[in-house]
C-alpha cells in the first residue's frame, strides 16, 4: 500500500497482563473506538509506528507526483492536461495533509524529509516504475489510485484522530483520480488498434506491481497484529488485495483488455477470483532500492529540495524583515 | 534545517453561512503566504468563501487531563436541555 511493511518495533503483541496501567487504559479506549488525539497519552511504540506509517504515506503522495508529472507536457489534449495537473496538485495536497498529521506526533517536517532523502524512510514500491506511454497515466489512476482507495477508506476509521481526518479528506478527492484514470482507459479501449494495444500494454506492466502495493501476506506478521490491535491497520494485506482483484476484473473486462495472469479464474466456492502467485522477489528488490526508477525518483526529490533552499530561506528573511519594520513603526507611533 | 517555516492552523467558512471550521494546518513564512497556501491546499473544490490563518503557536488549548474537571459538571445538568421538560401533547408551539 502507500505504507508497506510498517515496523512497529515490537517483538510480540502484549497481553493485558503484561501492559502497564496506562497501556491498559489506552488499549481500552482504542477497543471502545475512542479516537486518540495529539495531546493524549500514548505508548511510545504507537507514536513511533504512526510517524513511520503516516510519513511513509505522505512521501508516497509526494514521490507519486513524479511518474505523472512526466506526462504533463505531452498530454494528448488541453483538457487532459488540465485534469492531469489538477490530479497531481491533489497528490501534493494529500502529502501536505499527511505531513501535518504526522507533525502532531512531535516530528518536524524537515526531519521527515531528511529521513526520506537519507533513504531511512520509505515510500510505496509502486512509484519506482516508469510511465512509458500515455496509457500508463490511465492505468495509474485506475489501478494505483483504485488500490489506494481500497486501503484508505478503512483508514478513515483508524484510531488516531488527525490521521483519520486527513484520510476522510483524501478519500473524497481520490475518487476523482480513479475515475479520470478509467476514463483515459475507456477512450483508449474504444480507439484505434494501436490505442487498444497501448491500453493492454499498460495493464500488462501495472497489474502485478499494483497487487504488490498491498504488501506481502501478513497473516504471521507481528507488526500487522500489533497495528491491528492499535487500529491503525484495519484490514489485512491479503483481504485488501482480494477485494481489489474482485472489483477490478469486471472493469478490465468492460475495457476488453485482459489481466496478465493465466491462473486467474472465478472460484464459485470462495465467491472470489483466484489469482496467480506474486513475485515477491521483485517487490523486495524494489524496496531495497533496485526498482527501475528508485535512484531517479530520490535524486529528483533531493534536487527539488536543495534547489528550493534559497527560496525557503529568502521567504523567512523577508518575513523577519517585515516583522522588524512593523515593530519599528509601532514604536515610532 | 532549524529554520523551518512556522506552522499555521487554517479555518475555512463554507458558503452556507456556517462558522469558520478548522480544516488542518500548513507551513508558511508569513501571514500572506499562509492565506495563499491555504487557498491552494484547502479550497481546491469550492470548499470556502473565507479563510482564517492562525499561528499554531498562538493557539491556547485545554489539556486532556482537565477533561473531567472542565466538562463533567455539564453532564449532571440535563435540565439545560429542552427535552428535560415533557410537555402535554395538546399544548402546541412550545
Amino acid at each position: 500500500m502507500y505504507a508497506q511493511m510498517v515496523d512497529t518495533g515490537v517483538k510480540a503483541v502484549a497481553s493485558r497482563a503484561e501492559m502497564s496501567p496506562e497501556e491498559r487504559a489506552f488499549q481500552a479506549r482504542i477497543d471502545a473506538d475512542i479516537k486518540v488525539e495529539p495531546k493524549d497519552w500514548m505508548p511510545e511504540a504507537y507514536r513511533r509506528t504512526l510517524i513511520r506509517q503516516i510519513s511513509q504515506h505522505a512521501h508516497s503522495e509526494i514521490v507519486g507526483m513524479l511518474p505523472e508529472g512526466n506526462w504533463v507536457t505531452r498530454a494528448p489534449s488541453l483538457k487532459r492536461k488540465a485534469i492531469l495537473m489538477a490530479k497531481i496538485q491533489d497528490e501534493g495536497g494529500h502529502g501536505l495533509y499527511l505531513y501535518s498529521a504526522a507533525e502532531t506526533l512531535g516530528v518536524s517536517r524537515d526531519q521527515m524529509i531528511a529521513d526520506l532523502h537519507a533513504g531511512k524512510a520509505k515510500y510505496s514500491s509502486i512509484f519506482n516504475y516508469p510511465t512509458l506511454t500515455w496509457a500508463d497515466i490511465g492505468a495509474i489512476g485506475w489501478l494505483v489510485d483504485g488500490a489506494a482507495i481500497m486501503n484508505q477508506i478503512p483508514l478513515c476509521r483508524c484510531s488516531y484522530g488527525p490521521y483519520a481526518r486527513a484520510m476522510v479528506r483524501i478519500c473524497k478527492e481520490e475518487s476523482f483520480h480513479q475515475r479520470q484514470g478509467y476514463d483515459i482507459m475507456l477512450s483508449l479501449a474504444r480507439g484505434t488498434p494501436e490505442q487498444k494495444a497501448m491500453a493492454q500494454d499498460a495493464l500488462n506492466r501495472w497489474w502485478w506491481p499494483s497487487l504488490m502495493m498491498f504488501g506481502p501476506p501478513d497473516a504471521e506478521s507481528v507488526h500487522s497484529a500489533q497495528s491491528a490491535a492499535w487500529k491503525i491497520k484495519i484490514l489485512s494485506n491479503d483481504e485488501l488485495r482480494q477485494r481489489f482483484v474482485d472489483q477490478t476484473l469486471p472493469q478490465a473486462e468492460y475495457l476488453r483488455i485482459s489481466v496478465p495472469d493465466p491462473d486467474l479464474r472465478w472460484n464459485a466456492e470462495r465467491g472470489h477470483f483466484d489469482f496467480g502467485a506474486i513475485d515477491w522477489t521483485e517487490f523486495h528488490n524494489v524496496l531495497r532500492g533496485n526498482g527501475p526508477c528508485n535512484r531517479d525518483r530520490l535524486a529528483t526529490r533531493v534536487r527539488a529540495w536543495e534547489d528550493g533552499a534559497w527560496v525557503r530561506e529568502a521567504a523567512m528573511a523577508h518575513a523577519g524583515k517585515l516583522a522588524t519594520r512593523a515593530a519599528g513603526q509601532a514604536k515610532a507611533a | 534545517m532549524s529554520n523551518e517555516w512556522p506552522l499555521w492552523e487554517i479555518f475555512i467558512r463554507s458558503q452556507h453561512g456556517l462558522a469558520h471550521k478548522h480544516v488542518g494546518s500548513l507551513h508558511a513564512s508569513d501571514a500572506a503566504m499562509a492565506i495563499k497556501n491555504a487557498r491552494d491546499v484547502y479550497t481546491r473544490r469550492n470548499e470556502g468563501v473565507s479563510i482564517w490563518a492562525v499561528r499554531s503557536a498562538d493557539i491556547v488549548a485545554s489539556s486532556p487531563g482537565d477533561k473531567e474537571a472542565l466538562f463533567e459538571p455539564a453532564a449532571s445538568k440535563v435540565y439545560r436541555h429542552p427535552t428535560f421538560f415533557p410537555m402535554p401533547d395538546e399544548v402546541k408551539h412550545l
